[in-house]
């Protein structure tokens, strides 16, 4: 048992010697403080399983895999990742968290390790450690990681994927704009104009999780509105929501039609087929562009910026973290750490990150000297997805709740309904605010 | 030896074991073949039945336990105004598309019913649009009606220039809520159709012959005779036709999501929707339980339906 347990430190001493050895190597300019790794000695015979939502982008599988493989051969634990549909995770990790089986590691979503407090591993050493190698961590990470109102951290974030403004450079300059204004007024102007030169700008409205939940938060929260105060509150029915839906309705004549049906994918497709001029959405539309020579020309022409800051001063975007936990119910707490703890580390962490071209935006702040933020001026938007200050259910807690009104649409209903014209904005803002307190009840 | 035969027989049997005089016994044999359906049945749909319908009267989440609330659960929904929409885009959806359903299916059967040539064939390619998974029929759906990229919109704007604007298949309520169903519609098509074409090909050929012979129009004929004889198999096809409609899932969850806000929401989806990313088990669990009652009648509508046994005669109900 013994010689095990040593081979096993053995091998991640010589993996993390191999490791220190390449920085030197001058590939890499992220600057990593001196830190000793926190002591967890892998346990004698064990193995992981790890479950996280399926790739949008090649490389965030096939990267992830060499990764875990490098562990698996640096410390004998074998591992199984399983990648599985985004939808399917939730249901997934219920189970897991129910039965007290299955997987040992869920990379999940933001909400998640809220809704498992007790069922969840208190991560802090690790993040700790982490967060001082790497130059500590961005706003929106800590703000998921941490059990709300405590700095017990019970997840690691991975990454967070936001979704900014995506413009066709020439035609935004055809509507006479040079860059997308920052200011309400004039970013509708600039979408009025672009519908008037026969390119509509779209924004999903339907029941799409990511993409209608983005637009409408961004919504709301340039206006200075949010669903719920400090203490969980519900605060939908006030004068800076109405303002919110009175813009929206000005705002949807602007749009192709059609965005009251739109799924996640639909604007995607819009976009790239050229129907629509500005959306917002993840860097995954460029890369599509980047990526079909059919497309260059497009993708040249294809340029992000944040969404306008409104009267908040800063971008009110969030960010969809990618928050791994470990369940209590794993033989082999101190193997699972070490295996985030590996998959965070820059030799790890890095490549995954360049990989994914932006897909997943570092949390921890050293990363952001990754050469793929320069490697191509159109992504360094999304750099700081995890610094932006909003959330789901922002102000108030993250829990179960802030969880179901998301899940529940209510934000987007509110202003879906406004926008087509069947409700007005008093209306929607006291249904919207009914609705909301029906899960922030206590 | 006579005598003796018969008695060694009777001294061999009990040699033959315990476990052969055990098989022997009725009762016992009866419990032991059916334990093992009992038991599939216990674990596969007893008990998360029960489990469902006791997560109904809890406030459970997703994440941690939760404990017994009595009717709150359905208290709160009688006063959720999406819950009633739902409620009644349900029956709306389970009406309509029933109807359409039976209407097609049946005009489907009769016709099949008539000798064409490659009928075989024929049967076997109408039966498609059930064989193909329902994800896969949903997501062609989803591509007919994109409010970009529609053949449909695609075909009458920019081929035949008989429209301006491509249809907006999902974007209205109205509009969502008859793709949907139209979507079902050619999805139970077959369904109906081939089950009515058994029940038709069971009718006796010397009825129509009799019938024509006393004179009868192909109405007539449709009215006295296929019709009554057709009641039975109708109303198992309908019940079945119903529960499904009635427990959809697959179509609006990949076509729609159960939007734009809300409107095309079924109540199969609006449980999910609640329980599973929404994480209050309890009033997914609720919502799914509310089902029952409209399922139990519609079982019931058949069990009576069928119970008639003389519509099988062609006679008038006593």
């Amino acid at each position: 048992m013994n010689i095990i347990t040593r081979r096993n430190t053995l091998a991640l001493g010589a993996g993390a010697l191999a490791a220190a050895a390449l920085p030197g190597a001058g590939y890499s300019a992220i600057p990593v403080a001196n830190v000793e790794p926190p002591k967890m000695e892998i346990e004698k015979g064990a193995t992981l399983r790890v479950l996280r939502p399926t790739k949008f982008v090649d490389p965030d599988e096939t990267i992830w895999r060499q990764s875990t493989d490098k562990f698996v051969k640096a410390t004998g634990v074998p591992v199984r990742v399983d990648f599985i549909g985004w939808e399917d995770l939730r249901p997934q990790t219920a189970v897991a968290a129910r039965t007290g089986a299955g997987p040992d590691i869920v990379v999940g979503w933001p909400d998640d390790p809220h809704l498992y407090t007790d069922k969840i591993l208190d991560l802090s050493e690790l993040a700790d450690y982490l967060g001082r190698k790497y130059g500590g961590w961005y706003f929106l990470a800590e703000k998921y990681a941490q059990k709300w109102g405590t700095k017990t951290w019970i997840a690691i974030p991975m990454g967070g994927s936001s979704g900014p403004c995506v413009y066709r450079e020439s035609w935004v300059k055809a509507a006479g704009f040079d860059k997308i204004p920052n200011d309400l007024e004039q970013f509708l102007k600039l979408c009025q104009a672009l519908q008037k030169i026969n390119h509509p700008v779209g924004f999903a409205l339907g029941n799409a999780v990511g993409d209608a939940n983005a637009y409408c938060n961004w919504l709301l929260w340039a206006h200075g509105g949010y669903m719920v105060d400090d203490d969980g509150k519900v605060t939908l029915n006030r004068k800076q929501t109405i303002d919110a839906l009175k813009y929206a309705k000005e705002m949807y004549p602007t749009m192709i039609s059609g965005t009251l049906g739109w799924g996640d994918p639909s604007n995607n497709k819009a976009f790239i087929a050229g129907d629509i001029s500005l959306t917002s959405n993840g860097v995954s539309i460029y890369y599509a562009l980047k990526n079909d020579p059919k497309m260059a020309e497009v993708a040249a022409d294809t340029n992000h910026a944040h969404m306008p800051a409104g009267l908040v001063g800063k971008p009110p975007e969030s960010a969809l973290i990618l928050n791994a936990m470990v369940f209590k119910h794993t033989k082999f707490p101190n193997a699972a750490q070490q295996y985030l703890r590996f998959m965070m580390e820059q030799e790890q962490y890095e490549p995954w990150l360049t990989g994914c071209i932006g897909y997943w935006a570092q949390p921890l702040k050293a990363y952001a000297q990754a050469a793929v933020w320069t490697s191509d001026p159109k992504i360094a938007v999304y750099k700081d997805s995890c610094a932006n200050e909003f959330w789901n259910g922002y102000k108030g807690p993250i829990t179960a709740a802030s969880g179901a009104a998301t899940a529940d649409y209510v934000n987007v209903h509110m202003f879906a309904a406004v926008a087509s014209g069947s409700a007005t904005p008093e209306d929607a803002a006291a249904e919207a605010e009914k609705r909301a307190q029906r899960y922030y009840k206590s | 030896m006579d005598v003796a035969a018969p008695a060694l027989i009777l001294r061999r049997r009990p040699e033959a074991g315990r476990l052969a005089r055990l098989f022997d016994n009725k009762t016992f044999l009866i419990c032991a073949c059916l334990t093992p359906a009992i038991g599939l049945l216990v674990v596969f749909l007893a008990y998360p039945l029960g489990l469902g319908v006791w997560l109904a009267f809890t406030d459970t989440q997703i994440g941690g336990g939760g404990e017994y609330v009595g009717i709150e659960n359905f208290v709160s929904l009688a006063h959720d105004p999406v819950f009633l929409k739902t409620v009644f885009q349900t029956i709306f959806y389970t009406a309509v598309a029933t109807a359409g359903k039976f209407a097609l299916g049946l005009w489907l059967a009769l016709l099949l019913n008539h000798a064409l040539p490659f009928s075989s064939i024929i049967r076997a390619i109408i039966l498609l649009p059930w064989i193909v998974p329902t994800v896969l029929s949903a997501i062609a759906f989803w591509w007919i009606y994109d409010p970009q990229f529609s053949i449909i919109s695609y075909v009458l704007v920019d081929r035949l220039h008989l429209l301006a604007h491509n249809i907006d298949f999902l974007g209205t309520p109205w509009h969502a809520r008859f793709s949907l169903i139209a979507a079902n519609i050619w999805r139970g098509i077959p369904f109906v159709a081939i089950s009515l074409l058994a029940g038709l090909q069971t009718i006796s050929p010397s009825l129509y012959e009799a019938a024509m012979l006393d004179g009868a129009s192909p109405w007539q004929r449709f009215r006295f005779v296929t019709a009554p004889m057709l009641m039975p198999i109708l109303a198992v096809v309908l019940t079945f036709s119903v529960l499904f409609t009635f427990s959809d899932f697959q179509l609006v969850y990949a076509i729609t999501r159960g939007g734009p806000f809300d409107t095309t929401q079924l109540m199969a989806t609006l449980a999910f929707q609640r329980g599973i990313p929404g994480g209050q088990l309890g009033e997914g669990a609720a919502i799914a339980v509310a089902m029952i009652p409209f399922l139990v009648a519609s079982t019931l509508f058949s069990y009576f339906a069928l119970s008639r046994r003389k519509w099988q005669q062609g006679e008038a109900n006593e």
